[in-house]
């Protein structure tokens, strides 16, 4: 199929070169309006979606699963904080990913080796309700730190955004993994 | 109403106002079609008004029977008789585990299983078009011409291999597959456009042997699946094994032969359904082996299956937590398969979630009528409410990487259509081509996970290990097809695979490998700890060899015996399990070798300015 093109002229139905905010018609910031984001995202699939192409012609069909695919693609960077965020940063010429400057500062590093060893130690003793106030102990600093990255990023101080941005990976990766430690004990 | 479409000047009108589209549940145990009639979606019966066509073919002297009179012969011809095909769907023959239970002759082969019957070597894609041709002439009949398209429903569980022997036997069978539909998400639709009903939901899908469980959210006619789960060795028939098991019990009967199993089976089924409605039912039944009398009751049923039912909730906690939902934010269950039926099924459910599930659909055909409503619609007969399907992949998509890791591209519960690309790089100096090894599954080690396809790209032109960009690109389509690419950045050199795998994983298996990556988490990440430490080991000891084959003439001997030490040493540690004493020979190296590596440095710069200054004198 490589090669061929359609017989006639096919409008692209999405502008592919747009960042992810101007695709989903948002302001390029952290602070986000969930419901504007949903609202958009389900107006654009509406659109694209292959399901609105399926009588189409093979171009058609293929043109609508590029563009569905990129509208999730936009859909789910914006969604998640931390996606977000990094995605902001890069927009920003700040490539989060491949940062060579990336140590945690030792303070924080320490606190949290020591609430996943309290963690473990809850895990084993079975102890659900304790692994339950680590989770929420963890939440709570995620949505401080979430509020911290917020007001950097948007104020444009970068450097503080990224490595407030570090942290917040690192924090719900642990309510990830505690989350599941939970959800083991409380299956068994 | 159906509209009746004026064509442009030039255009031919179309032969009928809308198109003719038909939904399919493919089933393990029945199947149905259904189409959307007058606005309103129906089941299409046979000329005796059954809804349901048995899912068994088979093969006779002179042609095909499906359905009811295949069954009828299933006991008598069992070579030849096919039941419960959906099972053997992109599956290998490794996969089938134990294949004496299965009464058939496997030939041996590439790929797929396949089965010897007297109208020669057929495999399951095959014989699940004969049920889908079979399905296809009634709605024929039943529409008055030929079909236009069709949607043909799949268990979410499905992997890549068991969706694309499904879509193959439909064009096998003559049909436009207009999409794959998750079975959970068809019967959402049903429900969904007929109560027009806003809200999360739950799709607890019980059927003859798998079951499924989807989270799926319905704001302003978007159905959007939020995750989905399940266990594919768990299903109605299981629980008629309970029965039969204590049935035997009972009479204490020593081990059957195969036909007095079958009737014994045939019995225990009756007597389960029997208690639905019923407060007890006898199971009286002469064997060869001896009389059967035993009376269940619903206590005792409870009782047997007590576990059973405790094991489908385990799934349903794992897709509200991918969902990041509690029970009380679910706003309605959909019950789904025959065997939600059973009472005990819909206590369960009912205190699990804290409210009765919603039975108001016929749990057998609410997934066909489903599948019809969406056929009506991809055909372009656009009747009433609007409405959009998002759903999701159910099992994550990776590659292979070095240390027999699996690489993650695109993660489980990932909404569909998705593309996702991911940059590998070359392992060894000048390495000129790459084998991609595509898998499906969420444990850390390729070898617990399913494989799907292997590919190679080549003419990679040499360069030092890491300097090549290799981007592999992921792509699953609405179906839940994956096609992958791959690239070299800086070439262009291509080589791209549509997903086409000769076999897929066994239900069992999914289930095990889910079940196994929660339970064994702690495992893969110790696994994956070695697993790199090994990769570095590997890495360090290529270079070191070829930098002391390059340039060993700058060494003095204590350095070059201390090397030589330190890499024997690290060889010697590679394939133990002490991570620790492996990172630690590693380390020993890596600090053996650094004036080494200092001194390649100095002669490297000064061969690069000698280079350089031929260039300029030629």
């Amino acid at each position: 199929m490589r090669g061929v093109r359609p017989a006639f002229p096919l409008s692209p139905m999405i502008d592919f070169s747009r960042n992810h905010f101007d695709l989903l018609g948002l302001p390029a910031r952290f602070r986000i309006d969930a419901q504007a984001l949903e609202r958009a995202y389900r107006a654009l699939q509406t659109d694209v979606h292959p399901d609105r192409h399926a009588a189409g012609s093979d171009a058609e069909k293929r043109l609508a699963l590029q563009a569905s695919a990129r509208v999730n693609e936009a859909y789910r960077a914006l969604q998640d904080p931390v996606a977000r965020a990094e995605y902001l940063l890069h927009l920003r010429g700040v490539d989060v990913r491949t940062e060579t400057d990336n140590a945690l500062p030792v303070a924080f590093l320490t606190e949290q080796l020591e609430r996943r060893e309290d963690a473990e130690e809850a895990a084993d003793a079975q102890d659900e309700r304790r692994l339950a106030a680590l989770v929420d102990a963890v939440r709570a600093d995620a949505a401080r730190l979430q509020t911290e990255v917020e007001v950097a990023l948007d104020a444009g101080d970068l450097d503080r955004g990224r490595r407030r941005v570090r942290e917040l990976r690192f924090l719900t990766k642990i309510v990830e993994d505690l989350d599941e430690m939970r959800a083991a004990v409380l299956d068994r | 109403m159906t509209l009746f479409q004026i064509s442009e000047p030039g255009e031919s009108p179309l032969p009928h106002p809308g198109r003719r589209a038909i939904g399919i549940d493919l089933g393990t145990t029945n199947s149905l079609v259904a189409t959307v009639r007058h606005g309103l979606a129906v089941v299409l019966p046979d000329l005796e008004g059954r809804p349901l066509v048995p899912s068994v073919v088979r093969y006779t002297e002179g042609g095909v029977e499906v359905g009811y009179a295949a069954q009828a012969q299933a006991t008598r011809d069992p070579a030849n008789t096919i039941v419960s095909v959906k099972r053997l769907m992109g599956r290998g023959l490794d996969d089938l585990g134990d294949d004496r239970r299965y009464p058939y002759r496997f030939v041996e082969g590439q790929g797929m299983v396949r089965i010897a019957t007297r109208a020669g070597v057929r495999t399951p894609v095959e014989i699940s078009a004969e049920i889908l041709k079979a399905l296809r002439e009634r709605a024929e009949a039943s529409l008055g011409g030929a079909v236009d398209g069709a949607v043909v429903t799949v268990p979410a569980y499905f992997d890549d291999a068991q969706r694309q022997a499904t879509k193959d036997a439909a064009a096998l069978a003559g049909l436009t597959v207009l999409r794959l539909l998750n079975e959970p998400t068809a019967a959402a639709i049903a429900y969904g456009l007929d109560n027009a009903s806003e809200g999360t939901y739950a799709v607890f899908d019980l059927g003859g042997g798998t079951f499924d469980i989807s989270i799926l959210r319905l704001t302003r006619g978007v159905f959007e699946v939020l995750a989905t789960s399940g266990d594919t060795a768990l299903g109605g028939d299981d629980f008629d094994h309970r029965v039969f098991c204590w049935a035997l019990e009972q009479a204490k009967l020593p081990p059957l032969s195969a036909t007095d199993a079958r009737v014994l089976m045939t019995r225990a089924r009756d007597a389960k359904e029997m208690l639905t409605g019923h407060d007890a039912a006898s199971i009286d039944v002469e064997l060869s082996a001896g009389a059967v009398d035993a009376t269940l009751t619903p206590a005792i049923f409870g009782e047997i299956t007590k576990t059973l039912v405790g094991k489908t909730i385990a799934p349903v906690k794992r897709a509200l937590r991918d969902a990041r939902l509690s029970p009380s934010d679910v706003n309605g269950v959909v019950m789904v398969g025959g065997a939600t039926r059973m009472p005990q099924i819909q206590r369960a459910v009912a205190e699990f979630f804290g409210q009765p599930p919603l039975t108001n659909l016929n749990p057998e055909e609410v997934v066909a009528l489903g599948a019809a409503i969406q056929a009506n619609k991809l055909a372009g007969n656009r009747e009433g409410d609007d409405w959009l399907l998002l759903d999701v992949i159910p099992l994550s998509l990776g590659l292979e990487t070095m240390g027999g890791l699996s690489e993650k591209i695109i993660p489980r519960n990932s909404t569909i259509p998705v593309a996702r690309a991911q940059e590998f790089t070359t392992f060894k100096d000048g390495q000129t081509a790459m084998s991609l090894h595509v898998v499906q599954g969420e444990r850390e080690k390729v070898a617990d996970c399913r494989s799907l396809a292997r590919f190679e790209l080549r003419g990679i032109p040499p360069m030092t290990a890491g300097a090549a960009r290799i981007r592999v690109t992921f792509e699953v389509d609405a179906d839940g097809l994956l096609a992958v690419s791959a690239r070299e950045q800086t070439t262009g050199v291509a080589a791209s695979i549509a997903v086409k795998p000769s076999y897929g994983l066994t239900d069992a298996e999914i289930a095990r490998m889910l079940q196994e990556s929660f339970a064994h988490a702690a495992d893969d990440a110790q696994a994956r700890a070695l697993a790199e430490a090994r990769v570095e080991a590997d890495r360090i000891v290529a270079a070191t060899e070829a930098a002391l084959a390059a340039d060993a003439d700058l060494l003095d001997d204590a350095a070059h015996a201390r090397i030589d030490r330190a890499l024997a040493d690290v060889k010697a540690r590679r394939d133990s399990d002490d991570r620790g004493a492996l990172t630690a020979a590693v380390q020993a190296l890596n600090e053996a070798t650094a004036g080494f590596a200092a001194k390649r440095m100095d002669r490297d710069m000064a061969r690069a300015l000698s280079g350089r200054r031929v260039d300029a004198l030629g």
